[in-house]
């Protein structure tokens, strides 16, 4: 099949690549570019794994084209952490909080999470739960992921972060 | 002691071990995305293989034409049944004893079943492969009533059984008949029945549902023709028994077969069995010379790889007028689909489903459970349960309710009046199993307390007194459940897996400045290993969990071990962990006693080091021993530090707890809304509370998917109607309840540390008290029980079917 030319940016940097017009998103990234942290659970925009930010906004890279992609600013997980390689409030928060078990959800969330508190910046705990409702996780019952993100987003502000008693 | 030395509990928690919430290592590599799972993997020149698999859930396989498909750019080999008959591969073992086609070969048995293997440059090319392959079927008569499945006119579906009156575990009755699985006293059972003042009968379903682990199953094979090694990459939740399973089938010598389990995204027993993608696969790579990976989509995950449950238990008990049980009778109809795949140990057609009699003192009781095949999915495994406890658990804990009911008395009280006491541990149960430790009434009544359950009660009369006069359209109910898990298989005498007994394993190397690495047969598929198998190491010999590497899943450099599900890990791959650490401080003991100059009876073990007896001052920090291990051991002994243990642990672990969930229901409507869920569990010992929480909220999840809405479902004519998250409820945030957790501690008397294991007593315990919610709820409108799933419409017939509803 003929392939098409691709460039866009991700986490900063330009990329490009030679893809058939029907290579998803998600396979582009993981394949062509080998930046395996996003995952694949679903192929239908159901659970979330492949969540990437493109231009502002939380998308699946499952079912969406590489071509669509055409220079857009793509974030991944691989770009989520401080400049300094340290990690960032939130992935500090998924650790501190538990917000994780097998970690294949967790590319995916932070990246949703990331997004939802540059829209919402202190979510109240139905704002997050609503908010992360397009990601599956299997292991984790959300419980932690909510509390992670509460940690972040304390974090972020610089407001004390209260774990909520049991 | 100047001021700069740490006290006792500062050295304590320097070590961060066993009871600390210590957090996991493993996430500084997740959250950046810097896992290793298996769709990871790649090797130079790789090939991409997928199934054609069938539409039809019974048909002959007339004809496999694959020549236009070979044509297809990028295409280089179509596998079908007669490639793998050239090779001995078309059927292969299944765990049960059972043989299962790895391709159709004649027919196939339900649909999606596996037919041809296409294999190609990359995936998009082998899909292109399967769409040209043109398969040429003859519909057969389907099966999809389990209790149809023995009619005299039903159709036959394993031609390759017929006439074969014997299975693997005894008689077979029908052409569709697995096996028939009988313990316990029949003529016991039948006379306390036949003097029972009260007794009670119902079919209780366990309907089929399936793990699916956000990843899904998959692997890449790689076979080097020089070298004649063939080196797998997989979603192996027992990678040992992978490879030995490898050797046995593809005649190739073990030493010659790596198997590596990376990174898993999630198991919950689904990646347990041996699936056609693994073993076709590796045929492909044998054929082409070249690695071959299979990456299951989600739609084939959920209709071709083992499903769980599907166990229909015709359930009765005998009791007393003032409510003590005296026999329990259960017949159960066990639907395994085409092939049964399930995965339990050796001996145990039904898995440890005679655990059935659960938390309480049953003088006597009788099991029966027949197996049939019908044309569904083969399977099942023990998702999130160890080998059938879980449909064990459902039964008697619907059971005890319906008695209740019956009785007029109150379920909490049924219970607590026939609970195993105390003092009767160890308790020898009616059906076979000695339990090792148990103090139900403490976790009963702190449960009670701290929900004020009484309260509740109350506040339920009052609801129910406000419906019948018509102020409310809300229905209330109290879920009670109180289950006994049976974990930490297991004992040589009784689990094996393919006549390999299930013990575990663990190999500790300690370096010579005090940092080591300990490898173990287990594999986490999420549950932390990494952080906690080096909590115990820490505790035991003294060494900072942070200095101790943990790895597993490399069958090259790990101890053999069977793996990780069925909740084995703590109880046996821990016992193991403890027992290898116990060597290296033993030998540890005697350097430090050559060093301190001091007989070894002089030393005791204080934290992180040994100190001379009565000589505070006289002590040798475990660092400073792992140094000399290097250099300056006594005259005679061995250098180094390091240890191997293969722990055979002499009984199950029984882990229990007692969960209530309080739920409203709105008649009209069906929705219902969890108003709370408290689950106190006690798993004995506890490595890692902030693990142990993280575990009860996720099984807890999984429990109230199961219970409320999830479910693998066929219409009349075998189509499988649930094949995506679409259909398959998969809760997120937003359904998923909050959950309370609380514990005690009653340590098992045979396990090294005392722990039992947790990871799936909260879907054991979860599901009943879901659906025992959802049943006191509708039980004042006059019913006894109500088959689960119980989602909103089925909630909404319930009301209606009960006259509540116009
Ligand atoms: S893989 Fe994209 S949403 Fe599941
Ligand atoms: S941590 Fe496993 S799916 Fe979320």
């Amino acid at each position: 099949m003929a392939k098409t030319h691709v460039t866009m940016k991700v986490n900063g940097a330009e990329v490009e690549g030679l893809v058939e017009p029907r290579t998803l998103l998600v396979h582009f990234i993981r394949e062509n570019l080998q930046m395996t942290g996003t995952h694949i659970g679903c192929e239908t925009t159901h659970c979330g794994a492949c969540t990437v930010d493109i231009d502002g906004m939380s998308v699946k890279s499952c079912t969406m084209f590489a071509v669509q992609a055409q220079g857009s600013d793509i974030i991944t997980v691989e770009g989520m952490a401080n400049a300094d390689g340290t990690l960032s409030a939130l992935q500090e928060g998924f650790r501190m909080m538990h917000g994780l078990q097998c970690g294949f959800c967790t590319p995916g969330m932070i990246v949703r999470a990331h997004r939802l508190l540059k829209e919402n910046p202190l979510p109240s705990e139905p704002e997050i739960r609503m908010g992360i409702s397009g990601n599956i996780c299997r292991c984790t019952g959300y419980q932690n992921i909510v509390k992670a993100i509460q940690y972040a987003s304390a974090k972020i502000n610089g407001v004390e972060f209260q774990e909520a008693a049991e | 002691m100047n001021d700069l030395t740490p006290t006792r509990e500062q050295r304590t928690a320097a070590l961060e071990g066993m009871g600390c919430k210590r957090k996991r290592v493993e996430d500084i590599r997740f959250t950046q995305g810097r896992g290793n799972y298996v769709d990871d993997v790649k090797l130079p020149g790789m090939l991409h293989g997928d199934f054609v698999r069938s539409p039809h859930p019974h048909a002959r396989v007339k004809k496999i034409d694959d020549s236009e498909a070979l044509k297809v750019p990028g295409v280089l080999a179509v596998i079908t049944a007669e490639t793998l008959k050239t090779v001995n591969l078309a059927w292969m073992p299944t765990l049960a004893g059972d043989v299962q086609m790895v391709l159709a070969d004649g027919k196939v048995l339900f649909q999606n079943q596996e037919v041809a293997f296409v294999v190609a440059t990359d995936r998009y090319a082998a899909d292109d492969g399967i769409n040209k392959v043109v398969v040429e079927y003859e519909p057969l008569p389907v099966l999809v009533d389990p209790f149809k499945a023995m009619d005299p006119d039903a159709p036959v579906l394993r031609e390759d059984l017929v006439g074969k009156m014997s299975g693997a575990h005894g008689p077979r009755k029908h052409d569709n008949h697995i096996f028939e699985w009988t313990v316990g006293d029949k003529e016991l059972t039948d006379a306390a029945f036949n003097k029972a003042e009260v007794t009670i009968k119902e079919m209780i379903s366990y309907h089929r549902t399936h793990p699916s682990p956000l990843e899904t199953c998959q692997c890449v094979c790689s076979f080097d023709k020089i070298k004649g090694e063939l080196t797998i990459y997989g979603t192996f939740q027992a990678p040992h028994v992978i490879r030995t399973v490898v050797a046995l089938i593809a005649k190739l010598p073990e030493h010659k077969i790596h198997v590596i389990a990376p990174d898993i995204g999630g198991g919950f027993g689904n990646k347990v069995g041996a699936y056609p993608g693994y073993i076709c696969a590796a045929v492909a790579s044998i054929v082409t010379g070249k690695p071959v990976k299979w990456v299951e989509d989600r739609i084939e995950n959920l209709t071709a790889t083992s499903f769980a449950r599907d166990y229909h238990m015709t359930t009765e008990v005998a009791a007393t007028k003032d409510g003590k049980v005296t026999g329990l009778r259960v017949h159960v109809l066990a639907d395994h689909g085409a092939f049964d795949a399930c995965a339990d140990p050796s001996k145990w057609p039904a898995g440890f489903f005679n655990i059935v009699t659960g938390s309480y003192d049953f003088p006597t009781a009788h099991l029966a459970v027949d197996g049939v095949y019908t044309n569904k999915a083969p399977g099942g495994v023990a998702y999130r349960c160890s080998f059938r406890v879980t449909e064990a658990a459902y039964c008697i804990e619907r059971a005890m309710d319906i008695l209740a009911q019956k009785l007029d008395m109150d379920p909490a009280e049924l219970r607590l009046k026939n609970f195993i006491k105390p003092e009767q541990f160890p308790y020898h149960s009616a059906l076979g199993w000695e339990y090792d430790s148990g103090d139900y009434h403490t976790a009963m009544r702190k449960m009670m307390e701290t929900t004020g359950y009484a309260a509740l009660r109350k506040e339920q009369a009052e609801k129910r007194a406000a419906f019948a006069r018509g102020e409310t359209r809300d229905i209330m109910g109290l879920g009670i459940s109180f289950f006994t898990e049976i974990v930490g298989a297991g004992p040589s005498k009784n689990c094996d897996i393919l006549g390999i007994a299930m013990f575990d394993s663990c190999e500790i190397r300690m370096h010579p400045t005090g940092a080591g690495i300990a490898r173990v047969g287990s594999k986490s598929q999420g549950q932390g290993h990494e952080t906690t198998w080096a909590q115990i190491i820490a505790t035991e010999i003294g060494i900072p969990a942070d200095n101790i590497m943990v790895e597993e899943g490399n069958t090259d450099t790990a101890p053999y071990g069977l793996g990780t599900y069925g909740s084995r890990s703590t109880p046996v791959a821990g016992a193991a962990i403890a027992m290898a650490a116990r060597k290296i401080k033993a030998k540890a003991q005697m350097i430090a006693a050559y060093k301190l100059e001091v007989h070894e009876d002089d030393l005791e073990f204080d934290i992180d080091g040994f100190r001379v007896k009565g000589l505070p001052e006289k002590f040798m920090s475990m660092k400073d021993i792992c140094w000399a291990a290097y250099n300056s051991v006594p005259p005679g002994m061995e250098p180094g530090l390091e240890a191997v243990s293969y722990y055979d642990p002499p009984n199950m672990t029984y882990p229990f707890g007692a969960y209530l969930c309080v739920m409203d229901i709105d008649v009209d409507t069906g929705v219902y809304k969890v108003r709370r869920f408290y689950a106190l569990d006690d798993c004995g010992t506890r490595i890692n509370p902030m693990i142990i929480e993280g575990q009860v909220h996720g099984g807890l999840t999984e429990a109230f998917a199961i219970a409320m809405g999830q479910e693998i479902r066929y219409d009349e004519v075998g189509n499988v109607v649930t094949g995506s998250f679409m259909d398959f409820f998969m809760p997120t945030a937003v359904e998923t309840p909050h959950w309370e957790t609380d514990f005690t501690v009653t340590p098992s008397p045979h396990h090294p540390i005392g722990a039992k294991g947790v990871g799936e007593s909260p879907n054991v315990g979860g599901v009943p008290a879901f659906s025992n919610a959802v049943n006191d709820a509708f039980s004042f409108l006059g019913s006894t029980h109500i088959q689960m799933p119980h989602d909103f419409w089925r909630n909404w017939k319930a009301a209606k079917d009960l006259g509540a509803v116009a």
